[in-house]
């Protein structure tokens, strides 16, 4: 497989998951403010706040906006061309990156990315947003999905489609994560904390809306949301989809599948990165998480996560080469080593 | 379909169509239908409006859903567009087409033998049958691979020769694209459209089919492959996502199932070509190149060019890697040579055309040239070396300042310009507004596969200049194209 396909097919996938996380976030943070109507400015700005800071475009989002309201985030967040983590931005780049793999993709797979290029693309898409802006986060979160599911359903499980599954995983597990962080200034720096508001609770259980988490949690703690469940769920849980666990668990899997290395061994710095990734998160309890602190354990896991992104670029897909310079010179070097040989009768133009 | 247009059956599509003063495809004299028509009229007539117009609208969108898209250089609305599709189809009777294939062999022949010649012996520039200036002078002759030989000795691999009808209906050549000609993938994505949108008419007219193309290129592509080699790997060669044929690049690819690469991919080591994959460098022979010789290898050509891969050239000069089409057929484009293809037919094969030039005359001619200059008001005036409708003066149309820059242009470098009379082409009903049909101006071009055989398919890309009156059918000047049905039969 060509590496420009493999990193092209790698982030295509994780675009659109990209897009998908940004939409349940956006939906499930202005379904929320309906349930905190008496909330004052001061309030509102530190729960939008945290919000943009999740994507890491902080700095970017106060370039363009003066303060942190539902409409500047959301435009942020949704439409903002400038914001190349954007659900239109993330969108128009994995589409992007799909053209470049054309070949390489289905019909199917294709023709639904199109669609919902096209969609955020058209002025009717502002305006469905403006009438009803859970319906538009729906038809994103559905198409999004759905390419989850052409992805699976229609293209050959072949090396390229295992790329496709590392970028998905590295890009679900880091949301994870930053989702999971929302809150951390109700925590205190380290440990738990010792007493949980009504609000506080319902933002806790927004987390795990905006992870589509709350059907899966509830099946095993019921209704009671804690700071420590929500986030030995999210982090931990061997079965979910969405925890990091499990993500981590599949990125290590596509690995392997890529380079036909068993588990327990490595053959490059991004399988061993993902291995101890894995048996941290298999032999790690929430209280030593909480122990020396939630903010501080998502932060170097972030990290963590993108030293295995840069070391499977390192291995797959940048190869030392010259710059074209360097190469133009090696190249010329060569011809005229050999030119000797050749018939005189052949004008050369140098 | 709405009640409303339902209630109005009496308005027939294509009734009171009338060809005018102009030699139509559909309507012969005396405004009677062709017979070659004569089924598919009858068949699409069976359509109300409403059913044709969500016809219309269901095919654009499943062009636009399906990328089938060109991209726009310098247009800030969205680069990319669809290609505007006419529902109609342009007909060809099996006679006809017997014809036009025998002429587009004859002539592609004769251009392999010319290239071969002009790279070798050059026995037609020694006999006096083309002056040698004006292939010293031709922008795109590549003096460095004379006395080269090329794979199987075949130049141009694929050849997209643009045929007119005059207002007699005599078909014409109007040039050779024997470069990396493009818009084969319109032709086989209009036809998958059509056959969506009209699947009963194509059994009932009796169609030939045109799907074997990509199957064709790539046996011509395996064909070509270096001596030794048994199991060839080919790969196509993009400029990138942002050419204006990038579609039509990742369309061949997957329909032969070859890598599309770009130049970056790939890499010389040892004058032998690989590409670059995750599992490190593999070998690559043959490489369908749709990128033009100056930008193919920055040792060689364009020192700046981005797009290219350092040593390619060496590597095709050792004979490792085999290129389609080969370097230097641009010389065969230059609108001066295509000038001589009549005389290079009679030199080489010992025959007249099977289908003749347009007149064509040499502004570098002293007495053509001052005929040009006396009649720049009524000829087609063309730079020797552009294309896709650029640098072109239609004379007719042309306001007193384009004439008298293209006087200035002529007057400097005669060398670069030819002129021909204006052709009134032929026309075909298109559709306009709603059921609104009118006489628009088409070509059409074929591709011509040139391997082991000599291949064409079946048609060709129709193109039509979709504004009133115009004679540029090029898709960046407003064409657009239709699908070209050549039937089994003569009606």
């Amino acid at each position: 497989m060509l590496s420009r396909v493999a990193n092209s097919l790698y982030w295509m996938s994780r675009y659109i998951e990209r897009a998908e996380n940004i939409a349940r976030i956006v939906d499930v943070n202005l379904q929320l403010l309906l349930d905190l109507r008496n909330l004052n400015e001061e309030r509102l700005a530190k729960h939008w706040l945290p919000i943009v800071q999740t994507t890491g475009d902080e700095e970017q989002f106060f370039a363009l906006h003066h303060k942190a309201t539902a409409q500047t985030v959301t435009e942020f967040l949704v439409f903002q061309p400038e914001n190349a983590n954007s659900i239109v931005s993330s969108i128009c780049s994995a589409r992007e990156n799909a053209r470049m793999v054309r070949d390489q993709i289905t019909v199917e797979l294709w023709e639904e990315l199109n669609r919902l290029y096209w969609f955020v693309r058209t002025p009717t898409a502002r305006q469905v947003w403006r009438e009803s802006p859970s319906e538009f986060f729906q038809q994103i979160k559905n198409s999004s999905l759905l390419i989850i599911g052409l992805t699976y359903a229609t293209l050959i499980h072949n090396e390229g489609w295992w790329f496709a599954q590392v970028g998905k995983y590295i890009e679900r597990a880091d949301k994870t994560s930053r989702i999971l962080d929302l809150r951390y200034e109700t925590l205190p720096e380290k440990g738990l904390p010792e007493t949980v508001s009504e609000t506080d609770a319902l933002e806790w259980s927004a987390i795990l809306r905006s992870c589509s988490a709350w059907d899966a949690y509830k099946t095993i703690h019921g209704a009671e949301v804690s700071p420590r469940l929500v986030a030995e769920f999210l982090l931990l849980n061997e079965d979910f989809p969405r925890s990091v666990r499990f993500c981590v668990d599949e990125l290590n899997n596509a690995l392997r599948k890529i380079s036909g290395v068993a588990g327990g061994k490595f053959c490059n710095d991004a399988e061993k990165l993902a291995g101890r990734l894995v048996a941290e998160l298999q032999f790690m309890t929430i209280d030593e998480i909480f122990d020396v602190g939630l903010h501080g354990y998502l932060d170097r896991l972030q990290g963590k996560l993108n030293d295995i992104g840069g070391a499977l670029f390192n291995a797959y897909i940048f190869q030392n080469f010259n710059n074209l310079e360097d190469e133009i010179m090696v190249q010329q070097e060569e011809q005229q080593q050999q030119s000797g040989s050749r018939s005189s009768s052949i004008v050369t133009r140098y | 379909m709405t009640n409303q247009t339902k209630l109005q059956p009496s308005v027939s599509l294509l009734n009171g169509y009338r060809a005018e003063d102009f030699f139509d495809e559909m309507v012969g004299p005396g405004e009677n239908l062709r017979p070659h028509y004569a089924r598919f009229r009858e068949l699409f007539q069976s359509l109300t409006l409403a059913e044709f117009e969500n016809k219309r609208q269901s095919v654009d969108l499943a062009f636009l859903r399906q990328g089938v898209t060109f991209n726009v250089y310098g247009d800030s609305a969205g680069t990319e567009k669809i290609f505007p599709f006419d529902l109609l189809p342009r007909i060809i009777p099996a006679k006809e087409w017997e014809f036009l294939e025998r002429g587009l062999v004859q002539r592609i022949t004769a251009l392999n033998l010319f290239l071969h010649d002009l790279y070798h012996e050059q026995k037609i520039l020694k006999d006096g049958v083309i002056p040698p200036y004006y292939i010293l002078s031709g922008k795109h002759f590549r003096r460095e691979f004379v006395n080269f030989n090329v794979p199987k000795d075949i130049y141009i691999h694929v050849c997209g020769t643009d045929l007119i009808r005059d207002d007699q209906g005599n078909y014409l050549v109007l040039e050779d694209n024997g470069r990396c000609p493009s818009g084969v993938s319109y032709v086989l994505e209009n036809r998958r459209a059509m056959k969506r949108t009209f699947p009963q008419m194509f059994e009932r007219v009796g169609v030939r089919s045109v799907e074997d193309y990509p199957r064709e290129l790539l046996r011509m592509l395996q064909y070509i492959a270096p001596a030794g080699v048994s199991d060839p790997t080919v790969v196509l060669l993009t400029p990138g996502a942002a050419n204006s044929a990038y579609f039509e690049h990742t369309y061949l690819a997957r329909q032969m199932g070859i890598e599309i690469v770009e130049g970056r991919d790939l890499v010389v080591r040892d004058a032998r070509v690989f590409m670059r994959t995750t599992k490190g460098l593999q070998p690559v022979h043959v490489i369908y190149r749709r990128l033009d010789d100056d930008f193919l290898d920055p040792t060689i050509f364009r020192r700046d060019s981005m797009l290219g891969v350092p040593g390619l050239v060496h590597a095709y000069r050792t004979g490792n890697v085999s290129l389609a089409n080969s370097i230097g057929t641009g010389i065969a484009d230059d609108k001066v040579m295509y000038h001589f293809v009549p005389k290079m037919i009679k030199y080489y094969l010992d025959q007249e055309p099977i289908i003749p030039n347009v007149a064509t005359y040499l502004a570098n001619e002293e007495a053509d040239k001052k005929y040009i200059l006396d009649h720049m008001e009524e000829l087609v005036v063309k730079a020797a070396n552009e294309s896709g409708g650029y640098g072109m003066l239609i004379g007719p149309k042309a306001t007193k300042a384009e004439v008298a820059e293209f006087r200035k242009k002529v007057e400097a470098e005669p060398r670069n310009y030819i002129a021909q009379p204006t052709i009134s082409l032929s026309r075909h009903p298109t559709h306009v507004t709603d059921g609104l049909f009118e006489g628009r101006h088409i070509d059409l071009r074929p591709y011509i596969i040139s391997g082991e055989k000599t291949v064409i398919v079946p048609g060709g890309l129709t193109r039509v200049a979709l504004r009133k009156g115009s004679l540029v059918v090029n898709s960046s000047q407003g064409g657009g194209s239709k699908d070209t049905w050549v039937l089994y039969g003569d009606e």
